[in-house]
């Protein structure tokens, strides 16, 4: 295993997670406007939107340590990525080897937190407001998702994903074996993918897109880049916990592919929460089934 | 028999597809995510507030074409002006089209910001937007329905394609002295003397 597999098959992951990214969310937005008896945007709309913005000029100043806001978001996306198993067969020469589920969702916090530094510089009330309500809800997030993943965990008797991985190969995937954690982990997971009800963060009617207010140009065009990104990282990490991983390219994007449409309906069909009732309902509806869930395994 | 603001709209449309210019594969590829992915600020002024909503929702759905709303002028590409603006609107207008990043464009929407419309002789409000900030496409009509501002995005993609003349923020910047004097005339000396984002681009 050289530096140069490492580096090829990083490169190949995250071009193909950039890729599958940008038509998710597009077909995103397509397929909510056909819920809504629209035509809707094309499939590479967020691509043509994200590209646009790259070519802009930014209209604020803010000094450095607001342009560090997005890269270390990009840095916690691609970080997640690569330490993510991507196909079973490419278990020799990738980086997932490394990493475990701790390092995974400790990555997966750090997007928001250096959100949050560069919000705080820039000072605008709705991106202060917008990072509140987006630390409010991560509490809420991420109470039942660990309590899935120590579930997970503590079946596979390891916290190393491959390992995850492999158990499930030999007594079948997770999710039938232990539904009530996959629903509670679902739960969060389609507030994590900021889908209806739980996108509280940047409601864009409440508080002006929150976080982003402020953002232009280039650096909005980075924040969509790695958003697109992010949200396939995610969606890996719930197939490979849940759903035994992939074997091939088609085999992920079926697994990954349906697992976003369930968040889109989801999205589709609910109004947005307020913030209260948003860790309100997390607290007490998934949180009391992954408990459940805990004690049956 | 075309008549109205149809021969003015099919005048603007035909002069913006006449040729298309090319000028390099890079700025055409630019260009083409321009035209393809607007995010619009609607600043509901006066009675053409109530035009967009539909514009952007189901009956008209402007998402296909890839127009769809901003949160904040930050994040924005065009400003639709919609209706008649007193002066106390004009400043807010004035500061919003200016924290925008370039490129930027503006739409007026109706006929009030072409020559003062039903307001010709209202003591409060402007009568053409244009001495003000750069409009570069207009939607006449009292009021236009939304096909008509659909119409005007659409009229706006072409020329962004086309790239024929200097845009708006172009003109607005070579010619901020000129709308700095129209503005101070109507706003009195309470306005900032130079561009605002003049700071910004000086340090580049």
């Amino acid at each position: 295993m050289t530096i140069l597999t490492i580096m090829g098959q990083g490169m190949a992951v995250l071009l193909f997670a950039y890729v599958a990214g940008m038509l998710y969310y597009g077909l995103y937005r397509n397929i909510t406007a056909r819920f809504q008896k629209r035509i809707g945007p094309p499939v590479l709309q967020t691509f043509y939107d994200s590209m646009k913005l790259l070519f802009k000029d930014e209209a604020t100043a803010f000094g450095w340590m607001f342009y560090l806001g997005p890269v270390i978001m990009a840095t916690g996306s691609v970080l997640t990525l690569l330490l993510l198993p991507f196909l079973r067969v490419w278990h020799e020469g990738s980086l997932s080897v490394y990493g475990d589920l701790f390092v995974i969702l400790y990555l997966m916090v750090m997007g928001p937190l250096g959100n949050a530094l560069a919000v705080g510089v820039s000072g605008n009330p709705f991106g202060v407001m917008g990072v509140t309500r987006g630390l409010t809800r991560l509490m809420g997030l991420e109470l039942p998702f660990y309590i899935a993943v120590i579930g997970v965990m503590s079946v596979a008797q390891s916290s190393d994903i491959w390992h995850i991985i492999a158990w499930q190969q030999i007594h079948g995937i997770n999710m039938i074996h232990y539904p009530l954690l996959f629903i509670a982990a679902l739960f969060s997971f389609v507030g994590f993918m900021g889908s209806s009800p739980f996108d509280v963060v940047a409601a864009p009617q409440e508080v002006y897109s929150g976080p982003r207010s402020e953002f232009s140009g280039k650096f909005l065009g980075l924040l969509m880049s790695q958003n697109a990104i992010f949200g396939f990282a995610k969606l890996l990490l719930m197939v490979d916990l849940f759903w035994g991983g992939a074997d091939s390219i088609v085999e992920l994007i079926l697994k990954t592919f349906t697992l976003f449409l369930v968040t889109i309906v989801i999205g589709v069909v609910y109004g947005r929460f307020k913030v209260h009732q948003a860790v309100d309902f997390l607290v007490k509806f998934p949180t009391l089934l992954g408990v459940v869930g805990l004690l049956l395994l | 028999m075309k008549e109205g603001f149809l021969i003015e709209q099919e005048r603007l449309e035909h002069e913006a597809a006449a040729s298309l210019k090319s000028s390099g594969l890079i700025n055409d590829i630019i260009r083409y995510f321009r035209k393809k992915s607007i995010f619009v600020l609607a600043y509901g002024t006066g009675c053409g507030a109530i035009e967009m909503p539909p514009t952007f929702t189901s009956r008209y759905d402007a998402e296909r074409f890839g127009i769809r709303g901003a949160a904040t002028p930050r994040q924005a590409d065009v400003i639709v002006v919609s209706g008649y603006l007193s002066f106390k609107t004009l400043r807010r207008i004035i500061h919003t089209y200016e924290q925008m990043a370039s490129p930027k464009y503006v739409i007026a929407l109706g006929s009030c910001t072409i020559n003062g419309g039903m307001y010709w002789d209202s003591y409060n409000t402007i009568k053409q937007l244009d001495k003000y900030i750069p409009v570069d496409m207009y939607a006449n009509g009292c009021m236009p329905r939304p096909e008509a501002l659909l119409e005007a995005f659409i009229a706006l993609q072409k020329k962004i394609e086309n790239d024929e003349e200097p845009s708006g923020w172009e003109r607005y910047l070579e010619n901020i002295e000129w709308y700095r004097q129209n503005q101070r005339a109507v706003l009195g000396e309470d306005i900032k003397p130079a561009y605002e984002a003049d700071w910004y681009t000086e340090g580049r």
